[in-house]
């Protein structure tokens, strides 16, 4: 079993952050939009560096969205910037029409998902906006798992032609994944083989995913755990392969059970290599205030969660 | 670049015969939207035939030194199919699969089959303002000092995202747009002062920080020159608003001046009426 360290914590949103200043260097097409949000998006560099290439749109994302696909025409790739909540259902039917119908190559950038924004509670926590994107034909749907991956997405997403979800968060997590990995829009991550169970996790998850693997290691059972960054277009190939090794899968995930990540296994799963499954996932629920980790534990999205789940679905094989 | 630099003889025969278009359009499907189509027909004809820089073909979705043209208010889709065909966008014979299955001419515009001349979906209202203000933004960016021209129903004008589309373009000096606001009074339900009153919106956009200008829509002598004056408005820091008032159904009698005809075909009788009405020289229906 693969050990992984981290030397820091480190927020997914400031990878953004990076990855976007450094597409400001090499790719002069990239223009940056956000909704009076800049220091939580952390596009501070990019805008003093790109001034020319940054707009302030205010507390207007519906206009933010139109404004990125038309500033498409003409060869922009316009990367919006503003919490995941206003970046979803706030904005939908702009996003449908004018983005992915119009099939134009507009990356929105969302931060703050899921439940882990914390005291700010349910208003700004959204747990379905994996679920309304994913849904949306055009759509590519990225929820990478920490620093290191989102700036490598981030960058990946600006030489992919098309419209692009990119979802991230507030809290400092583990950051683990390689500095200088090469990311694959689409293409599972291996992280640990095993012919238990499988792990499939996404975003925050994936760390407690991966110690997840470790406890049940220690109570005899070898987990094969996978970091599922690309929720949308799905890698089938990659999950009907461990699921084929290990005959039962956990899904792990800071969204709705309905709508994210496990739902689009469980489809996958259903039509083509029926499985027992296990979600990990809020279960049609708000959030409410509260720190990062007591919301974590009280919403059942802790690493003992996915522990508890593994056991669960290995009885059911 | 304009290929059709017409006279307002030739303009007026064109507009006649777009007309003619519409009508069989919408009565071939029994659906679709003439009113509107009717009374903004002398618009998007000065634009494709007199105003506009542009190339038909090859269609170049950048338009990189062309002027642009968004519609917001989508579902006055048959006069645009009808101009587009009409300037070499597109075979005129294509017009009969409008709204059909299979076809690339969708009930609402669309980019999704490959129109040419067609550059973003419209239909859900309140959108094509803050599209037009970003490719205009783009054009900036790219010095390419063509401009950008979007047409809005007053209807629309409903949707909040106009009014974000109209601080953000005066906040942001984007003075490479010529938004025109089709002041008929109508919309579904009635009329726009019955169903939520518009007001002076002279008024409202000056006081967003716009150049305002206003137009007869239905007349070729006035229309010409105020979208002249709205040129020449452009490159002074304002975006520029034309309040264009206009006629729903203007050319066939029974349509005009009602909102009945929003959303309504006519039959076959209605349609031998119309056509009558709008008699061309030498008519070329599809």
């Amino acid at each position: 079993m693969k050990e992984y360290t981290y030397t820091e914590k480190k927020d997914t949103r400031s990878g953004f952050g990076v990855g976007l200043l450094e597409l400001g260097r090499t790719n002069p097409n990239v223009v940056a939009l956000c909704a009076d949000l800049i220091g939580s998006l952390k596009m501070d560099a990019f805008k003093k560096e790109f001034p020319e290439r940054f707009y302030q749109v205010g507390i207007a994302e519906a206009n933010m969205m139109g404004l990125a696909a038309g500033m498409t025409i003409g060869g922009k790739i316009p990367f919006t910037g503003t919490f995941a909540n206003f970046s979803t259902g706030r904005v939908y039917d702009q996003i449908r029409q004018s983005i992915a119908y119009s099939g134009k190559n507009v990356k929105i950038c969302a931060s703050h998902a899921g439940l882990t924004l914390g005291e700010d509670g349910a208003t700004h926590q959204i747990l379905e906006d994996v679920g309304m994107m994913k849904m949306l034909p055009h759509m590519t749907v990225i929820n990478p798992c920490d620093f290191n991956q989102t700036k490598a997405a981030t960058i990946a997403i600006a030489d992919y032609e098309g419209p692009v979800y990119l979802r991230f968060g507030r809290p400092a997590v583990p950051n683990f994944t390689p500095a200088d990995q090469k990311f694959e829009i689409g293409k599972a991550v291996m992280l640990n083989e095993g012919t238990d169970v499988t792990i499939l996790a996404t975003g925050h998850l994936v760390w407690k995913a991966i110690e997840a693997g470790h406890k049940l290691a220690e109570k005899g059972i070898n987990a094969e755990v996978i970091n599922i960054h690309t929720i949308k277009p799905l890698d089938d190939e990659a999950i009907l392969k461990s699921v084929g090794k290990t005959k039962c899968v956990v899904t792990a995930e800071e969204h709705q059970m309905n709508g994210g990540l496990g739902d689009s296994v469980a489809q996958l799963l259903g039509r083509q290599l029926p499985a027992p499954l296990e979600m990990v996932a809020v279960n049609d629920s708000f959030g409410e205030s509260g720190t990062p980790d007591q919301l974590m534990e009280k919403y059942g999205l802790s690493t003992e969660n996915i522990v508890a789940a593994a056991e669960r679905v290995i009885r059911r094989k | 670049m304009n290929p059709h630099n017409k006279s307002i003889d030739e303009l007026k025969q064109i507009a006649a015969q777009v007309r003619r278009d519409i009508v069989r359009m919408v009565h071939a499907v029994n659906s679709g939207h003439p009113g509107g189509s009717l009374g903004c027909t002398d618009y998007f004809v000065s634009l494709y035939f007199k105003v506009l820089n542009y190339k038909a073909k090859p269609f170049n979705m950048d338009a990189e030194g062309e002027d642009l043209f968004f519609l917001s208010n989508g579902h006055i889709s048959p006069v645009w199919y009808s101009v587009l065909a009409r300037a070499g966008f597109f075979e005129v014979s294509e017009l009969a699969t409008f709204r059909k299955i299979n076809s690339r001419l969708q009930g609402h515009p669309a980019t999704e089959e490959g129109l040419p001349g067609i550059r973003v979906a419209s239909g859900s209202l309140g959108q094509g303002l803050s599209v037009a203000v970003g490719a205009a933004q783009t054009k900036k960016l790219n010095k390419d000092n063509n401009l950008v021209y979007v047409l809005m129903g007053d209807g629309e004008l409903g949707e909040g995202q106009v009014w974000e589309a109209a601080m953000y373009a005066a906040h942001n000096k984007v003075d490479n747009l010529i938004a025109t606001v089709d002041r008929n009074y109508q919309q579904i339900d009635g009329g726009t002062e019955e169903v939520l009153a518009l007001g002076d919106l002279r008024t409202k956009f000056e006081a967003f920080g716009w150049h305002v200008l206003e137009a007869d829509g239905n007349n070729f002598e006035t229309l010409l020159p105020a979208l002249e004056d709205a040129k020449k408005a452009t490159g002074n820091g304002k975006p520029v608003m034309i309040l264009m008032n206009t006629e729903m159904g203007f050319g066939v009698d029974f349509m005009m001046g009602s909102h009945k005809w929003h959303g309504v075909a006519p039959n076959d009788e209605q349609l031998e009426i119309a056509l009558q009405q709008l008699a061309v020289e030498a008519a070329s229906d599809y």
